[in-house]
Order: structure tokens, then C-alpha cells, then sequence
């Protein structure tokens, strides 16, 4: 019976050498080790043998089950092997072929611009104030201390529906309807459309977006404002930001001031860009003038302010490298799909 | 304001590059926009003295010059010109030199004319950039032949010769600062900014005995318009050229030189700001000047030739009976200097400065003396003016100035002061200068700092505050040395209820593949007509600009889907294939009564796509997607009726339109595909679809915020069923009546198929849903999920629709 266990071993070894696929494999099973398999076949002559026999044949029997269970076990796994590699081998596909379209939407550049301003003063705790844009004379200019003679209002070209209600040109009206509001401290921008009559080209519209910014509280400095400024310009035009305040006028505020970024281009030195000058024109901002504070009822010698305005098509343009304004207003699908 | 350097020179010893000079003024806050050298597209043209000429022998009209340009052996040079001697000193453009030749550089290099040698040429007033204004013996066609005030050192650079090398620097000057519009303010600014004296000697004159008075009569009528007004008389005047260093400041100002007595005004001008004028006492009939304001009708030419038609708020410097100038404006046209005039009348005076703007400004000029006096000078101005006029005038040996002038005075003399508080300067700025600094700044302006006041000079109309104070020590101690501090105090900042809804709609949009629009608040008038808008239709009245740039942008838009349908037609244009394409913007709706319009938030969608042009589900799918995320759970979608709230609901195809309306029956939205004749309003053949909806209307009925619903725990029960019914019967009517025989064990309703066709009878369609029902209490039963569906069959049949088999 020993002789022929291990020849049955030897067999069935032979055997599966040259099985090649799942369903031979099931066949021998079945054959050798199965209920009514070889294996079983010899343990039922076991009867016949003498006590002392029996367990050293028992073991053997086992021991040669055993063996020819693993040895297909590990053909099976050989033949899983063997045939995972060919599917994956079958199901390769060409990676350089296009991806399949997924149609999403484009952020206006304007829009995309002027979010990322407003998480910098989100951030700096200003609130975002909303105004009409077609507005009275008084929110407009007057209350910004322009009366109606002021040689300033020549600065810009105002759309008039009447004589006392035009279009804003600047957003600096919100400043006013927030201060009749609200009691110091104050801490706004004021983003939104404004007009002047200017004829369209590359870098004038007679409708643009200003951000307007006012920060009203006790003890509220001029070195606040530069630093207020200064670190929105890094914000969106990394740390490597330079920026010069220079002395300007404006109407409302004083002392006042035009603010300039280094001109990315040449880093100062001059180049057509920036018209030689090394500097860019970028905001107007300056203390609020002690009269506009007056006039909406808050006391210039307990409160100070400092006030800016940002054109939003400029920064805009000068980040995505946009060189003509009527493309902003254009819609072109060519020209949005871009951002 | 353009200004000479070599005049600022006269004022201010400054000897710094001058790169170094205007971005040092810039930072001080005199702005400059540019700078230019006088003749900088000269090079290598030098003074020449010729030494010998005769005919080329074979040309009849040239000349053969030998010409000593300082280099030991004299150059041979052809000329054409006619006007050349022996003797005459001329500018030499040597070999390899560059001139202007009809205002473009061009280069000169040695050749041959009709075959003789000639190494350079010789030059007239224009080659060089000038013009006979600068030098009047000088003619302009023929060589300019150097007269005593060019310097005849031969090779010598002849822009240094003639004085042609001065530095043009362009300032922007602002409103404020009207002083800056003068040399002699430009030159303190220059002396402050760099810590230099400043060389300002007052004017002084001899003059011949005599009285203005006894030539003419002032009296000024307006006293508020006019509140000083200065006669001068000059006597026995020489009209002439002024030399030339009165040319050449005049010329690098940008001022055409004419004779020495306008000169001498224009001059007066640039120099101190304050504009002047000059009248021949010939033409002041009944020798009166009387300042008033313009009758009703009454008409002056200018200067420049132009009848003009004045109006009672101008003010008028009059004879007894016509008016002669408009008063800060411009002067008459016969009233003038002429070569004949003899006797003189210089006027100083100073006008309201809102009076002359609005002038000029109704009368369409603006000059160069308006835009001085628009700003507002000081009556003070205008004596300093005539006695610089005066003491120019003798310099000039221009005339006999009678010694006592008149001097009509009412202005305001009150001296003005602002307090000067050091401490509060610093903590106004956030600085740290010391008080002695910021002294020095002031006094360096002018402004006299004495008891804790400032008392601003005359002419520094601007000051007026402590706030002004502080910003003249700003810009002198640097605003680039201010340092930068971040804003103190804690502050609490949130989007509002708005911001938010609109953010989420602008971020919903674009993940349903919109791109973002920004289109012009101001449409034309005619789009209502393109989007056929009849002629009573509300939206028509709108607020409209008065004074519009054009037809264009003349008013404001009451509809946002013009816009839209303008950005659709333009990329078809492009030939864009397709669009999809939103924008939040407003509408501006004038209110009875009220002064200002509602301006109403609106999100327009646009659409078309020509390789597959219905997009109306495509569209409905992206609204009810959008509804969803704005948190607006129950509306309708139906067909506009007659009352519908949207006038534009006449622009669509009237068979594919709708609107959405709230569970209340406020309609909320309309959309749908254009009309064919609004297609062709807009010259375009596509399918254009349009969607717009009223976003704070929207937002009231929008849930802020969603409550979690339970997820499910048991199965859901799914039955599928088909129904026949007529095809004109509105799938939502069959919906409709699904969902209220299922009542609450609905979980949803999904419409898989509409079929018409051969297997149905014409004039019928077959509509597929399959229902999905649920309990949360436990599993339905076959026998619950049947008795739902028998009320369903029921229900159905009701609308006309029976079972397909």
C-alpha cells in the first residue's frame, strides 16, 4: 500500500505538470482526491491491514493527500496568476488618447479678481457693502466734499440723468450711505460698478468696477493705510511686492495719496510697460477728510479714517497679463474659457 | 504744465541728474509725467562760418560753400539755398550727422551733387526742430543765418549755440494746487523737496510819472465775480521781438513767441501763475473798462476768430458799450496788441473761480488762463503779476510804464490760519518726527509757523485744515518714511444673507458649465425693439443719461436679456460653435416717486449650440439643478399665461417657454428659446435659448439652510408603468396625479420614456414612469404597494390616460 501511495504522489505530480487550465485542474482533484477518488480508494484496503500498519499508513496516506491538495493549490494560484496577467495585458488602452470632456463653467476674470480681494479683507474684518449705482449728486459728490463748482469733477466725466442724480463715478458713495448708517468703528469695501464718459479702447470703458475701502475707528493712522495696502498688494502679487505712496488730491481725503506698484516687467528700471517710469499707477487712497466725516455726523477730533479706491480692471488686467479692456466686456466664449 | 528747466534754474541753483530731480518732485507730490530734451534729434550739427562761396558750374540754382567748422581745414559743403554770403556764420549738419527733414530725424552723410563734393549741409530754422517764432530774423526758406544772440564760435554744438537745449519736464498738477501752475510755485516746490534756498526777489520798477486813472475809468459791477481788478498804463510802447532768453522760456513752455508785450503777459503767466492780459487803449472806447456781467444776447469774437454768444451769469470786461474779453477766458479779437499800437492797458485781476469754470465750460474753450483761474487764486496774485509785467516791461525796453496803476480792491484780506499741533500730527500720521523737523518742512513752503498757528502763504489757497497741515509734513518727511502698521482692534466680518445666496448661485452656475458674463448696465433703446418689446410695453420706460457717450449706452437696462442676447449674437459672429454663458447683474427700475431706481439683482443664461441646436430641457435640467442648490424645493414649471409678470415673455417661441413658479404662484423665472424673429433681430440663424430669474425673489423662498432627511431603512417598492394618453396632455398633469393617489409612501416618480409612433394611435403618446415607494416604518407589503398602484390606474384614467398593453 506504501508503494502504492507514492506512486500515486508521483502520478498525480506528473499529472499536473502538464494541466494548463482551471477546468483540468477540477478533473484531477476530482480524480485523486475526491470521494471517490484514488486516494480514498487505497485508505478503504486499510481494513485488510494489521494494527501496527495502520497508523504508519494512515500518516503516509495523509501526508500524500496533503501534498497533492497543495501542489494544486499552488498550480491554481499559478493559473489566477497567469490569467489576471493577460486581461490586464487585453484591457490596456492607449493613455494618450483625449480625455473625455467634462463641461464646467469659467469664472469671469473680473469676478474671479474681485473674490480674491474680498477673502483678503474678509479676512482683515471689513464688511462688504453694497450701493445704487445710479445715484444722487449729493452721495456722488457733494457729501464727498465736491460741491457742484469743484474744479475736481472735471477729473471725471460724469453721466447725468438729471441735475441731481448720475451715475456714480466712484464707489466712494457707499462710503457716505455706510457712515449715515453706521457708528464708528467702521471697517468696509465697497466693490461695484461705476461710470464716466469715456470712450471704449484698449484701456478705457465707460463702465468699470471699483473696489472702494473706508476704515473708520479712534486712533486710525496714516501708517495703518500703508500697511493696509501694502499687504493686499502682496496678497495678489506675491511678497516680493513693492509699492511707493506718493502725495496726491483728491477732494475727500487728505492728506491723500496715489499709490504705485513696481512694475513687474523691469522690477523699477523702466520699460514700455510702464511708460519708463519703473511704476505703475495702481489706487488712490488717502485720510478721510475731516470735513466728509462732519458731514455725516462723526467727529473728526474723536474718529479718523483712511479711505481707498482700487480699479478692478486694472489689477485684473495686470494679473492675467490682459493688454486691451474690451475684452473684459467682450464675452468672447474664446476669451472666457481661457481663466 | 510743461516746464523749462533752465527757468526753474533761474529760481533754484538744482544740479542733480534729472532722473534724480522729477522722481524726487514725484515723491514730494508734484507728479511728473515726462520729460524731454529740446533738439535731442540733433547730433553733430555745429556753427559754420562761411568762408567762401561761388556757383556749382553746373547747376544753376546750387552753391559750392568752403565753411569753417572749427576742425583747422574748412568743409566743402553744396547748398541750394539762396540766402547765404560770404562772411555769414550757419548751422553745419557735418558728415554723419542728424537733422529733422518734414519733422522725422533723418541722417546726413557726405556725396556728390551733380557731381561735386559736398560734406554735410547747411541748415534752415526748420531742419534744426525750430521755428521763426524763435527766431524772427530768421526766414523760412533759406538758411538760418545765426544773428548776434546765437553764440558764432565756430564748431560749436549748435543746440548750445542757440540756446535749443533746454529739458521740457510735464507735470501733472492737481485741482488743489493751482500755484503749481507756475514756474515760480514749481521752482518752491523744487527748493522744499531738496532743501534749497529758493530765489525769488520782488519785482521793482522805475516808471515816468503819471496816473492810470488819467487814461481810463474802472468800476467793477460784480464785485463777488471780480473781486480785485489792477489797470496798468504803458506808454509809448515798442512792439517788437523780445530777446531771446524770453523766447526760449516761452518756447520750452510750450508758448509760441509773438511780440514783447504779449510775451511779456504769457511770460507773466508761466512765471507766476497768474494770467494777464493786454489791451490797446484805442479800442476801450469812452477809455472805460467796466466789469459786469453779459447782457441777455450780447455777442463778442475772441481771439481766435469766433463770434460767441454770451449769457447774463458770464462775466464781461466791458468799454462803455461793447464787452472786449470774457473775464478769465479770453480776450476780444480787435482788442488785441497790434504793430501799431501805442498806448497799453495791462489787466491783472482775479475772477471767481467757479464763475470762469462754468464760462469755459458753456462756451466750449478752455484756455490756458481759465484753467488757472477755475481753481481759485488769491487776489494777491494779481498785484505781484503787474509788477513783474512792469519791471519786464522796462527790461525789455518794451515801453513807458505810467507809475500809478489802479487797483480796484474788495477781495478778502482776513489772514488765515490753522492750528499746528506737532502731537496730533504724529498720531494723525502714525509717525514720530521730531517738532523742529516738521517746522522747518512748513517754513521751507512758506506757511510761517508762530504761537501754535500756520499761517499759509497767499497763494496756497489749498490750506485749510489740520489735515492739510499734516500732509504738507507727510510729503516733505516722505510718505515712503511713514511707516506701515496693521489697522488695531479686533472686527467681526461676514458676507451678508445676499452675498452668500449669490455666491452659491455664481458657483452653481459654473459647475453646471456656464462661463461668467459681465455685460454694460446702459443699453440702446432699440434692443427692446430687437427682443419686439410692442411700443407700450413698461420696460420701455427706463432711466435715461442725458448726456450719453451715444444712442448705444444712453439707458439704463430694465431688462437684463438684451445684454445676453447681444453676447450670444456676438460669438456667433465669432463663429463660435456654441455658448453656454450666465450673468448676475442688475436692472435698473425707475419707481414712481422715488428719486432713485430699484436696482434689482437678475441671473441671465444663455445658450445655443449648433451642432445640436434644441437646448431647452439641456437649459430646464441647469435651472431645476440651480433651484435645487439654491434650496428652493416646491414650484412649477408651466406655460406663461397672459398675466405673466414678464413683458420679455413676448421675445420667445411661444410653444417653448416657461416659467418657474413658487409654491405660492409667484412667478420667479422665465425661459425658453427666442422667438424666430428675435433670431433674426439679431441676424443670426441659431436656436438661442435664454433663462432669467429674479434672485432676491428667489431668495425669499429659498431655504437657507436644508434639515437632513433620515436615510432610508427598509426597501424601497419599485412598480413600472406605461400609459396612453393624448399627446397634448402636459407630462406634469400625469406626475401631478401620481403623486397624490401614491400620497405619502412616494419616495419618487421617474419619467424613462415618451413614445409615439406606428404602435400607438395617432394623436396619443405613451409616457413610461417608474414609481418608487417607501415606508419608513417598515417594508411595504405587496398588498400596500397594490393598492397605491390601483389608485394610480384610477387616477389616471380620470385624466384620459388607460394602460398600455
Amino acid at each position: 500500500m506504501k508503494e502504492q501511495l507514492l506512486k500515486l504522489e508521483e502520478q498525480a505530480k506528473a499529472q499536473l505538470a502538464s494541466i494548463a487550465d482551471a477546468k483540468g485542474l477540477e478533473e484531477m482533484r476530482v480524480r485523486f482526491l475526491g470521494k471517490k477518488g484514488e486516494i480514498t480508494a487505497i485508505l478503504k484496503q486499510m481494513g485488510g491491514l494489521s494494527a501496527e500498519e495502520r497508523p504508519v499508513i494512515g500518516q503516509l496516506a495523509n501526508k500524500v493527500r496533503s501534498d497533492i491538495e497543495e501542489a494544486i493549490t499552488d498550480k491554481q494560484n499559478a493559473i489566477k496568476r497567469e490569467l489576471a496577467q493577460i486581461r490586464l495585458k487585453e484591457e490596456t488602452v492607449d493613455v494618450t488618447l483625449p480625455g473625455k470632456k467634462i463641461k464646467t463653467g469659467h469664472a469671469h476674470p473680473l469676478d474671479a479678481t474681485l473674490e480674491e480681494v474680498e477673502e483678503v479683507f474678509l479676512g482683515m474684518g471689513f464688511d462688504i457693502v453694497e450701493g445704487p449705482e445710479v445715484e444722487t449728486d449729493h452721495y456722488c459728490f457733494e457729501a464727498l466734499n465736491m460741491p457742484k463748482s469743484h474744479p475736481a469733477r472735471d477729473t471725471q466725466d460724469t453721466f447725468y440723468i438729471n441735475e441731481n442724480v448720475v451715475l456714480r463715478t466712484q464707489t466712494s458713495s457707499v462710503q457716505i450711505r455706510t457712515m449715515e448708517q453706521r457708528k464708528p468703528p467702521i471697517r468696509i469695501i465697497s466693490p461695484g460698478r461705476v461710470y464716466r464718459s469715456d470712450t471704449v479702447d484698449a484701456t478705457h470703458s465707460p463702465l468699470f468696477h471699483q473696489i472702494e475701502g473706508l476704515v473708520i475707528d479712534k486712533g486710525v493712522t496714516m501708517a495703518d493705510l500703508k500697511g493696509t495696502l501694502e499687504l493686499l498688494m502682496k496678497r495678489l502679487y506675491g511678497e516680493e511686492t513693492k509699492v511707493r505712496f506718493r502725495p496726491h488730491h483728491f477732494p475727500y481725503t487728505e492728506p491723500s495719496a496715489e499709490v504705485d506698484l513696481m512694475c513687474f516687467n523691469c522690477r523699477g528700471a523702466g520699460c514700455p510697460m510702464c511708460k519708463q517710469e519703473g511704476w505703475i499707477e495702481l489706487l488712490g487712497a488717502g485720510m478721510v477728510h475731516p470735513k466728509v466725516l462732519e458731514g455725516c455726523g462723526i467727529d473728526p477730533e474723536v474718529y479718523s479714517g483712511f479711505a481707498f479706491g482700487i480699479g478692478l480692471e486694472r489689477i485684473t488686467m495686470g494679473r492675467y497679463k490682459v493688454n486691451d479692456m474690451r475684452l473684459l466686456y467682450e464675452n468672447d466664449v474664446r476669451f472666457l474659457s481661457q481663466f | 504744465m510743461d516746464l523749462s528747466l533752465r527757468w526753474l534754474k533761474d529760481y533754484v541753483d538744482i544740479d542733480v541728474p534729472i532722473k534724480e530731480l522729477v522722481s524726487g518732485l514725484t515723491i514730494s507730490g508734484s507728479k511728473v509725467e515726462c520729460f524731454e530734451e529740446e533738439g535731442e534729434f540733433l547730433s553733430n550739427v555745429v556753427v559754420g562760418k562761411v568762408l567762401e562761396i561761388e556757383r556749382h558750374p553746373d547747376s544753376d540754382h546750387m552753391f559750392i560753400t568752403q565753411v569753417d567748422v572749427g576742425e583747422g581745414e574748412p568743409v566743402q559743403i553744396v547748398t541750394g539755398a539762396q540766402n547765404v554770403s560770404k562772411g555769414d556764420y550757419v548751422p553745419v549738419a557735418k558728415h554723419k550727422s542728424t537733422v529733422l527733414h518734414e519733422g522725422k530725424q533723418v541722417r546726413i552723410t557726405k556725396g556728390k551733387l551733380r557731381g561735386v563734393a559736398s560734406n554735410g549741409m547747411l541748415c534752415s530754422v526748420a531742419e534744426l526742430g525750430l521755428t521763426v517764432n524763435d527766431f524772427p530774423y530768421a526766414i523760412e526758406d533759406g538758411i538760418f543765418i545765426l544773428g548776434d544772440d546765437v553764440d558764432k564760435t565756430v564748431g560749436k554744438d549748435i543746440r548750445e549755440a542757440t540756446g535749443f537745449n533746454d529739458t521740457r519736464i510735464e507735470f501733472e498738477i492737481t485741482s488743489n494746487r493751482p500755484d503749481c501752475l507756475s514756474v515760480t510755485g514749481l521752482a518752491r516746490e523744487t527748493a522744499a523737496t531738496f532743501g534749497l534756498p529758493f530765489k525769488l526777489k520782488a519785482p521793482e520798477y522805475k516808471g515816468i510819472d503819471g496816473k492810470a486813472s488819467d487814461y481810463i475809468d474802472v468800476k467793477i459791477e460784480n464785485k463777488k465775480l471780480c473781486p480785485r481788478y489792477m489797470g496798468g498804463i504803458v506808454k509809448n510802447v515798442k512792439i517788437g521781438p523780445s530777446p531771446r532768453w524770453v523766447r526760449e522760456r516761452l518756447r520750452a513752455s510750450g508758448v509760441r513767441p509773438i511780440n514783447n508785450l504779449v510775451d511779456i503777459t504769457n511770460l507773466v503767466m508761466l512765471e507766476y501763475g497768474s494770467p494777464m492780459h493786454a489791451f490797446d487803449l484805442r479800442y476801450v472806447e469812452g477809455g472805460k473798462i467796466v466789469i459786469r456781467n453779459a447782457k441777455e444776447g450780447e455777442k463778442i469774437t475772441t481771439l481766435d476768430g469766433i463770434e460767441r454768444e454770451l449769457s447774463p451769469e458770464m462775466l464781461v470786461i466791458a468799454d462803455e458799450k461793447k464787452p472786449v474779453a470774457v473775464a478769465g477766458v479770453m480776450g476780444g479779437e480787435y482788442s488785441g496788441i497790434m504793430e501799431d499800437t501805442n498806448t497799453v492797458v495791462f489787466e491783472s485781476a482775479n475772477f471767481d473761480g467757479a464763475s470762469v469754470r462754468m464760462t469755459a465750460k458753456k462756451l466750449g474753450m478752455r484756455t490756458d488762463a481759465s484753467a488757472r483761474y477755475e481753481k481759485g487764486l488769491d487776489a494777491e496774485n494779481t498785484y505781484h503779476a503787474l509788477m513783474r509785467a512792469f519791471e519786464l516791461v522796462e527790461k525789455l525796453g518794451a515801453g513807458e510804464v505810467v507809475r500809478e496803476y489802479i487797483d480796484e480792491d474788495y477781495s478778502d484780506k482776513t489772514p488765515k490760519s490753522v492750528e499746528f499741533d506737532a502731537d496730533w500730527i504724529n498720531g494723525f500720521l502714525g509717525t514720530d518726527i521730531p517738532k523742529a523737523d516738521m517746522i522747518k518742512y512748513l517754513e521751507s513752503l512758506e506757511l510761517k509757523v508762530k504761537d501754535g498757528r500756520v499761517y499759509p502763504p497767499y497763494f496756497r489757497i489749498d490750506i485749510g485744515c489740520k489735515a492739510d497741515i499734516a500732509e504738507e509734513v507727510a510729503r516733505l518727511y516722505g510718505y515712503g518714511n511713514v511707516p506701515s502698521t496693521i489697522i488695531r482692534g479686533v472686527a467681526q466680518a461676514q458676507l451678508t444673507d445676499k452675498q452668500k445666496f449669490e455666491r452659491k448661485l455664481r458657483r452653481t452656475m459654473l459647475s453646471l458649465g456656464a462661463s461668467e458674463c459681465e455685460t454694460f448696465s446702459f443699453i440702446s433703446p432699440k434692443y427692446f425693439d430687437k427682443i419686439n418689446l410692442p411700443a407700450d410695453s413698461k420696460l420701455r420706460e427706463t432711466v435715461v443719461i442725458s448726456n450719453p457717450l451715444g444712442e448705444d449706452t444712453s439707458v439704463m437696462r430694465t431688462s437684463i436679456i438684451p445684454s445676453m442676447c447681444e453676447v450670444l449674437a456676438r460669438n456667433l459672429n465669432y463663429r463660435n460653435k456654441a455658448a453656454c454663458l450666465f450673468e448676475l447683474g442688475n436692472e435698473y427700475i425707475p419707481v414712481e416717486g422715488e428719486v432713485l431706481p430699484e436696482e434689482p439683482v437678475r441671473l441671465c443664461i444663455g445658450m445655443y449650440d449648433n451642432d445640436e441646436p434644441m437646448k431647452f430641457f439641456e437649459l430646464k435640467g441647469m435651472i431645476e439643478e440651480l433651484l435645487d442648490k439654491a434650496g428652493l424645493d416646491e414650484y412649477e414649471i408651466a406655460r406663461p399665461d397672459e398675466n405673466t409678470r414678464f413683458a420679455e415673455s413676448v421675445s420667445f417661441h411661444s410653444g417653448r417657454v416657461a416659467v418657474i413658479k413658487t409654491a405660492d404662484g409667484e412667478e420667479i423665472g422665465i425661459f425658453g428659446e427666442l422667438s424666430p424673429e428675435v433670431s433674426e433681430n439679431y441676424k443670426v440663424s441659431a436656436r438661442l435659448y435664454i433663462a432669467k430669474l429674479l434672485i432676491p425673489e428667489l431668495m425669499k423662498k429659498a431655504a437657507a439652510v436644508r434639515t437632513y432627511k433620515p436615510l432610508p431603512k427598509f426597501p424601497a417598492s419599485v412598480r413600472d408603468l406605461s400609459v396612453v394618453c393624448d399627446s397634448e396632455l402636459p407630462v406634469a398633469e400625469i406626475e401631478k396625479a401620481v403623486k397624490k393617489a401614491v400620497g405619502a409612501i412616494l419616495e419618487s416618480v421617474t419619467l424613462f420614456d415618451v413614445y409615439t409612433g406606428s404602435q400607438i394611435e395617432k394623436g396619443k403618446k405613451s409616457v413610461s414612469y417608474s414609481i418608487t415607494m417607501r415606508s419608513h416604518d417598515g417594508t411595504l407589503t405587496d398588498e400596500q404597494t397594490d393598492k397605491a398602484m390601483n389608485k394610480v390606474f384610477k387616477a389616471l384614467e380620470e385624466l384620459g390616460a388607460s394602460l398600455r398593453k
